[in-house]
């Protein structure tokens, strides 16, 4: 195993990938979907709702609880990797 | 059973309940006082962190307000969830293993400066007694409504429940009891949701129904059947709303980024005993949160139908027993103006004969929809747990930040453990003693100042947390210099836009509405001042000496998670 320093280095660079993947996530399904594309995707109709609104009042909120969960996910995968896991 | 005799009895049990949680969860350190002692088990810190969260607001107005705003309620519904996202992937985890007990403790270490931290205390007390006063009201309002007290008399009751538990148990009192009343305010709001949804749409879940048909033999979806009923009676189309889209955006922001400032909920994620417990703690509690918020929407796209359905050109004279009830406690107001005896509820100002606070809505709800009086005493019953799991909260963060934060860390170092322990309890009484002031006697602006407490958080604590953990460069003067810009700016913004000060006070503020900047009300303002705040720290930061190697080292130490202690004293 390489140094802690650059284990260190190493695991905070995934972690910063991870966040900025799961963040512009957060930002499509909340603010895109569901406030600047609204109007179109209103077009589109998920049973009988518009998908806009739908994603402005149920969807978006579905897909938060999934992101944190897949975050919790990885970085749990990610501590182990690089041996930062608690004992 | 009348109402009245129900409610006393499902009230009476569940406070029964919380104090019986109470005595048996007694702090004995001020490990436990502040933190619950570090081991309390991540899926319950997500159902008390998820209590802690819903307030008498989320609880009670929530719907509500989403019924009248249409699709303009999204700006709270992704505002106040969003906020968790941010929290788990950018801040729970990092303080978590900083573990210590509070949000100044760690702007005060990080920062290095006491004048960081004193900046920091000030604005946590400012957003939890604007926060707490509002929730006290809460408390006085559902006990004057269901146990005909007068408000005082409740806001006297509630205060003693909340000065029990939360003087005797600090923060581990507070958790088992947020647990508690979670349980019983998420099954307060749930069932008579499941009723209102099978009668509205055939569905029994809420959520279903939102989407689905009404079945009123019409076959149209509910949401089109509800921009029906408001195209007829010239409301804006219920599915579109009338805010612009930058003001949607900026309102959501600010509300998502405020939420993960706040101390009485970042400090809930120092309670579990490891790094990736407070990750998964996050994911719990938005779990528990997202029940309710997802069956908001819904009930309040019933709840505006229902209530079209029953009063829009009916006879007065033939209104329902709830109507008359609510009249009574001047929440609702009809004057007949054209003198037809038939209520006329429409868009048009002019000819609209019917007021109705958006405030009654959850709690008329059942009423509405004719369900039995259980039913109706259960979810005052739920209100109360909302309102008082919320105070107790915030009272500790109130609590912590005198004995802690400035007693022992600022006046006095070498306090002992018990003497400590004596001052958060002292902190305790006093914060009880003037929320229920506020609760008493409201001042005009609690009802604005809430909502505007999260752009204060939002300008505030999120910028220089956040950039403390990712930012290794960033020193005090940086940190300081946006902090106090930050809130300022937006103190000024809100006093100016909100308040009129500037401008000859409330009147006035209907006037400034075109000066506002880019188009963002004062509630959404809280996005800009955080953008303020993270450019001049940056700037000011890169123009001043680096901070100190041993704070550098703080840095790499707490973003690995490796080493987490559990939150102990120093």
């Amino acid at each position: 195993m390489a140094s802690l320093d650059k284990r260190a280095k190493e695991y905070w660079k995934e972690n910063i990938k991870y966040v900025l993947i799961l963040l512009s996530i957060w930002f499509l399904v909340s603010y895109v979907f569901g406030i600047f594309l609204a109007e179109p995707l209103n077009a589109i109709r998920i049973g009988g709702a518009k998908l806009g609104f739908w994603f402005a009042q149920q969807g978006s909120i579905y897909v938060f609880v999934i992101l944190i969960f897949v975050y919790v996910r990885l970085m749990n995968k990610l501590d182990k990797k690089y041996e930062f896991d608690e004992i | 059973m009348s109402v009245q005799t129900w409610t006393f009895i499902i009230v009476g049990l569940t406070f029964a309940l919380y104090i019986g949680i109470a005595i048996w969860s007694r702090a004995g350190s001020t490990s436990e006082f502040y933190v619950a002692g570090g081991g309390v088990h991540p899926v319950a810190n997500g159902m008390a962190t998820a209590a802690d969260w819903m307030s008498a607001a989320s609880f009670i107005s929530m719907a509500g307000l989403i019924s009248f705003m249409g699709y303009d309620g999204a700006v709270f519904l992704m505002g106040w969830t969003g906020g968790y996202v941010l929290l788990a992937l950018l801040l729970a985890p990092y303080l978590r293993k900083f573990g210590k007990f509070t949000v100044p403790d760690f702007i005060g270490d990080r920062y290095y400066s006491n004048v960081a931290r004193t900046v920091a205390v000030v604005c946590a007390i400012i957003v939890s007694f604007t926060y707490v006063a509002g929730q006290m009201r809460g408390v006085g309002v559902v006990f004057s409504r269901f146990l005909e007290v007068d408000i005082t008399t409740g806001v006297y009751i509630g205060m003693a429940i909340v000065f029990f538990y939360a003087v005797l148990g600090g923060m581990k009192g507070i958790t088992y009891t947020q647990v508690a009343q979670y349980c019983v305010l998420i099954f307060a709001y749930m069932v008579p949701a499941f009723f209102i949804s099978i009668a509205m749409t055939g569905n029994v879940i809420p959520q279903l129904g939102l989407i689905g048909d009404v079945t009123d033999g019409s076959g149209m979806a509910l949401l089109d059947k509800l921009d029906q009923l408001h195209t007829e009676l010239g409301f804006a189309e219920y599915t579109t709303g009338t805010k612009t889209m930058t003001d949607v955006f900026a309102i959501t922001f600010a509300l998502m980024v405020g939420t993960a400032g706040l101390p009485h909920v970042i400090v809930r994620f120092f309670t579990v005993p490891k790094v990736k417990d407070a990750r998964v703690s996050a994911g719990w509690a938005l779990v528990f949160i997202a029940i309710l918020y997802t069956t908001a929407p819904a009930i309040a796209a019933f709840a505006r139908t229902n209530l079209i359905n029953t009063v829009s050109n009916e006879q007065y004279a033939s209104m329902p027993e709830w109507f008359k009830k609510w009249e009574e406690t001047g929440l609702i107001a009809f004057t007949d103006k054209n003198e037809d005896g038939i209520i006329q509820y429409v868009g048009d100002k002019d000819k609209n004969e019917l007021t109705i606070d958006r405030d009654i809505m959850v709690l008329a709800n059942p009423e509405i929809a004719n369900l039995p009086n259980w039913v109706i005493a259960l979810v005052a019953a739920g209100g109360l747990a909302a309102a008082l799991s919320t105070a107790a909260g915030l009272l500790l963060v109130i609590s912590t930040a005198i004995s802690r934060d400035l007693i022992k860390m600022q006046i006095k170092p070498d306090v002992t453990e018990k003497g400590e322990l004596m001052w958060a309890r002292i902190g305790a009484v006093f914060a009880v003693i003037v929320a229920g002031y506020f609760g008493i006697n409201p001042p005009g602006f609690v009802a604005a100042v809430v909502a505007l407490a999260f752009g204060l958080a939002a300008a505030s604590f999120f910028p220089a947390i956040v950039l403390g953990v990712f930012d290794k460069r960033m020193n005090r003067e940086g940190a300081i210099a946006g902090m106090v810009i930050g809130i300022s700016l937006m103190l000024w913004y809100m006093l100016k836009f909100k308040f009129g000060i500037f401008d000859g006070g409330k009147d006035a503020v209907a006037a400034l509405q075109p000066g506002w900047w880019f188009g963002i009300s004062p509630e959404g303002f809280g996005t800009v001042a955080m953008t303020v705040n993270l450019i001049i720290a940056l700037i000011v930061s890169r123009l001043t000496p680096a901070p100190p190697q041993e704070v550098q080292d703080i840095v790499e130490d707490i973003r690995v998670p490796r080493g987490a202690g559990s939150a102990h004293v120093h």
